[in-house]
């Protein structure tokens, strides 16, 4: 019973093990660079444009949409971090189509990175939003006793991120190979429709999670009118 | 009963009562946030892309800790440190 990709074993050398985690997750990354440099060849704004163009357009156009709507009020900025992390996870589960094919995202490893990178990307866009002083002021909102606490939430919504994901992919690849030697007819190939569905709705999740927690640290506080003396 | 029992039986059942607790809180959570957000859909069908996503955002809130819950039982069947452990002690043992 496999826990996770990362005991799938490809080659190993002393130290180095290739395992199946890594090596998906740089198939993917390929995938994903080379397909969108292939198709981002020869952009045209006229009619006759290719398909995969169009594809693009709507993906791009629609991660855009959403990022506004989470508040976030360029969102040009932010969809290099943040699409790139949907297509990534989107991806991942959508090639479990692909027999032989393990997600990587079901690995706590890669799932942990995604995390941290959230972790770092929220200081980072809030810094360059705000400057270093504002922003670390925000930390000691609404009282500077709040200071640990604050701390604390940070740290626990970046562990929380990386279990949501691992534990929905794992369980998901777990419960078809469980299922898969008790009826291994028919009711497997729902449960993977299912398992491509929580995959999509989780990669939804994941990108606007980071979103949200990017709005809020990126929030300009509006200053606080002066008072006018009543005569 | 000697140790290996004792963390066996442990192990089985808390697994199953954590599996048992950990679906039955988040799905009556997750039935009435589905309502009320039904409910505010009837009342107010053009905000329906805000509370839909509202919504997933939340679902996927409460269904995290069940999959603690869930994360948990595996790792007392699967990967049981204590289990382990004793078993590897007993098969040294009868290994001499």
């Amino acid at each position: 019973m496999r826990l996770s990709p990362d005991e799938m074993i490809f080659w190993q050398h002393g130290f180095f093990k290739l395992n199946s985690t890594i090596a998906f997750t740089w198939g993917l990354m390929l995938v994903l660079a080379v397909g969108a440099k292939l198709i981002t060849r020869n952009l045209t704004t006229n009619h006759k444009r290719s398909r995969w163009q169009n594809l693009l357009e709507i993906v791009v156009t629609g991660i855009e949409n959403q990022i506004e709507e989470v508040g976030l009020k360029n969102p040009k900025k932010y969809i290099g971090f943040l699409g790139t992390l949907f297509l990534f996870v989107a991806l991942a589960s959508l090639c479990t189509v692909i027999p032989g094919y393990e997600p990587p995202t079901g690995s706590l490893s890669t799932t942990a990175a995604l995390a941290i990178c959230v972790l770092v990307a929220v200081p980072m866009f809030g810094i360059e939003d705000q400057g270093v002083g504002t922003y670390l002021k925000s930390y000691l909102e609404p009282t500077f006793i709040m200071l640990p606490f604050n701390i604390i939430s940070e740290v626990s919504r970046t562990l929380a991120l990386a279990v949501r994901l691992f534990g929905n992919m794992m369980s998901g690849a777990m419960i078809i190979g469980i299922l898969l030697t008790i009826t291994p007819f028919i009711f497997p190939i729902v449960m993977t429709v299912l398992g491509l569905l929580t995959g999509m709705v989780q990669a939804y999740i994941f990108s606007i999670l980071a979103a949200v927690y990017i709005a809020a640290a990126t929030r300009t506080r509006k200053p606080k009118p002066a008072r006018v003396r009543q005569t | 009963m000697d140790s290996m029992t004792v963390i066996a039986v442990a192990s089985i059942v808390t697994a199953g009562i954590t599996t048992g607790f950990g679906t039955m809180g988040p799905a009556l959570s997750e039935g009435k946030a589905v309502s009320t957000a039904l409910t505010s859909l009837a009342q107010q069908p053009d905000a329906s892309a805000t509370i839909t996503r509202t919504l997933f955002v939340g679902l996927a809130m409460i269904e995290s800790t069940a999959i603690y819950c869930f994360v948990v039982s595996m790792i007392l069947i699967f990967a049981n440190p204590f289990w382990n452990q004793v078993l590897s002690a007993a098969t040294a043992e009868a290994g001499k």
